[in-house]
């Protein structure tokens, strides 16, 4: 298996307080064609991950070391304009919210053609076939090119966010709690939707979550990070079925089953506390 | 006495849409198609649903918030619908509810103290002392401290404000409390601790919830029974451990094989 992406020891911080690491020298890898999810609670930096690798951490925040190896390079050594080819082309990203992340005074065709004009140069005919052919990949009848975002749902504003979102056909999609906003049954739609895209299109994707259900339905790889560190990572088998650390074990414990056997058991930061400092000495 | 404690006969509720240009035409909607729902005292009722299935309007459409087109609610007996504004607000204390979106339901420019003494102040609860310790009592009861009254909304986590939002319904001792979506804003673990004290805190104070959710793996942890909704009607209700193991109605089938994570459940690989 080849690797496409290869996060090493990346560090995190406010740069106001570079000391404080909100994202503490984490290290992973991503083969071309395999999903890993990030799992963990709010806080835990595993948006800031995400964001750090497209390249997008607000001016407030700085990488403070480590590397994002993406295809044999380097981009955190890359400059704004560099980026911008890679950004949209070769990453793209999924947000949460499909209500806030759409342009509402655009219709659909337009936010799907922008990547499609600034990338790859498509446009007039070329360019709307391509828009309807995207648009029905997704699931949404070609005609509804120019609807406007307010006259869709929320499950088919995230459709036409995944249709901008492998318009260039990436190599890697980061989707950021894309199933958080939607309905249960609308969220299996979009799950099923990114799955066979990512086949069909021999994507790899990085999704960050904080539900196992959607892990355990999604992922190849998991890694689970806690107060900014990744506290375990492995294949989903390993981690959902057989976790090593008490947190990952704790986080598990927490999640009702559809079955209702398991009792809920509630995280006891306390004893975690001391069973980290326990595991660290 | 019958053995519920909240009921409801036949509610009918219709919202007017306005689309078109200029919203001049429009369209009724709507919300409650015929819907009975019956809570037992002590239990726990869910209603799960999508978006747009109405299950919030049914909440509201219970406490009165919002008028109903037809049908009646009885609680402990009487009929909610007949009652007299002031003979409502009695009863209100009665049946409360606990939000959704913690960050939204607690005014942000009072302090913690305030909100959760008001109900106690407006009921015309014991003397300004009483009052205080009922308020600091019910605060230990949900893990917060006595010094957290005097600190505003935006201290606390949205964990902690859901932690308050329970309190301020639960120090009014209400025999009814509708939970809407309490649990769905919240990280997995906070959702577990927060799933938990409701638990106790029906044992303790002999509540009977109604709970809203469209989490059909929280509704298997802490409900009894079960209705199930969709474009307004009840589709399918009875026992929870019943309707998981044996939905009747495509609807409800579809519901449950949405829930993540259960193909890998069902045959670990």
């Amino acid at each position: 298996m080849s690797e496409l992406l290869r996060i090493e020891s990346l560090s995190i911080a406010p740069a106001a307080a570079p000391e404080r690491l909100l994202v503490n020298q984490i290290s992973f890898a991503l083969e071309t064609g395999k999903t890993t999810c990030i799992v963990g609670e709010s806080g835990s930096g595993k948006s800031l991950t995400a964001l750090a690798v497209m390249g997008l951490l607000s001016g407030q925040l700085q990488l403070v070391q480590g590397k994002i190896n993406f295809q044999r390079q380097n981009l955190t050594g890359l400059n704004n304009q560099q980026m911008r080819e890679i950004r949209g082309k070769r990453i793209a990203m999924i947000f949460q919210e499909p209500m806030t992340s759409l342009n509402p005074v655009l219709s659909i065709g337009y936010q799907i053609g922008e990547p499609l004009t600034v990338h790859l140069g498509l446009k007039g005919q070329a360019l709307k076939t391509r828009i309807a052919n995207l648009l029905e990949q997704v699931g949404i009848p070609a005609e509804r090119a120019n609807s406007y975002p307010d006259e869709l749902s929320g499950g088919q504003r995230q459709r036409v966010m995944i249709a901008m979102s492998i318009a260039c056909e990436p190599v890697l999609l980061i989707a950021d709690e894309p199933t958080t906003a939607l309905d249960v049954t609308v969220q299996a739609q979009i799950l099923k939707l990114l799955d066979e895209l990512k086949t069909r299109l021999n994507m790899s994707m990085l999704f960050i979550t904080h539900d196992f259900g959607v892990v355990a339905d999604i992922a190849d790889n998991v890694v689970v990070m806690f107060r900014g560190e990744i506290v375990e990572s492995g294949s989903v088998d390993q981690v959902l079925n057989h976790p090593q650390h008490p947190y990952t074990q704790a986080l598990l414990a927490c999640v009702p089953d559809a079955e209702g056997k398991k009792p809920l058991k509630p995280i006891d930061y306390a004893w975690l506390n001391a069973e980290q400092n326990g595991l660290a000495a | 006495m019958s053995a519920y404690i909240l009921s409801a006969q036949h509610l009918n509720k219709s919202y007017i849409q306005r689309s078109g240009r200029f919203g001049f035409t429009t369209k009724q909607v709507k919300a409650l198609d015929d819907v009975s729902i019956q809570l037992r005292a002590g239990a726990t009722l869910a209603v799960v649903g999508e978006s747009g299935s109405g299950k919030s309007t049914l909440a509201r459409c219970l406490l009165q918030l919002q008028p109903l087109n037809s049908g009646a609610v009885q609680f402990q007996g009487r009929d909610l619908a007949v009652l007299s504004a002031a003979e409502l607000r009695q009863q209100r204390r009665h049946l409360q509810m606990i939000f959704q979106d913690p960050f939204a339901s607690l005014n942000p420019r009072m302090k913690i103290g305030a909100i959760v003494g008001e109900g106690l102040l407006i009921h015309k609860l014991g003397n300004a002392l009483e009052q205080r310790q009922k308020v600091v009592q019910m605060l230990k009861r949900v893990c917060l401290s006595e010094a957290d009254m005097e600190k505003y909304p935006h201290e606390f986590s949205g964990g902690q404000r859901q932690r308050i939002g329970i309190a301020r319904a639960l120090v009014l001792e209400p025999k009814v409390v509708v939970c809407d979506e309490p649990v769905s804003a919240l990280d997995v673990s906070i959702q577990a601790q927060i799933l938990l004290l409701l638990k106790e805190l029906q044992q303790e104070m002999a509540l009977s919830y109604l709970f809203i959710s469209h989490d059909l793996r929280v509704v298997r942890h802490i409900a009894d029974e079960v209705v199930v909704m969709h474009q307004g009607k009840v589709v399918e209700q009875g026992l929870v451990a019943d309707i998981y193991a044996n939905p009747t109605q495509a609807y409800t089938r579809n519901l449950i094989n949405a829930i993540p994570g259960r193909q890998r459940a069902a045959n670990p690989s």
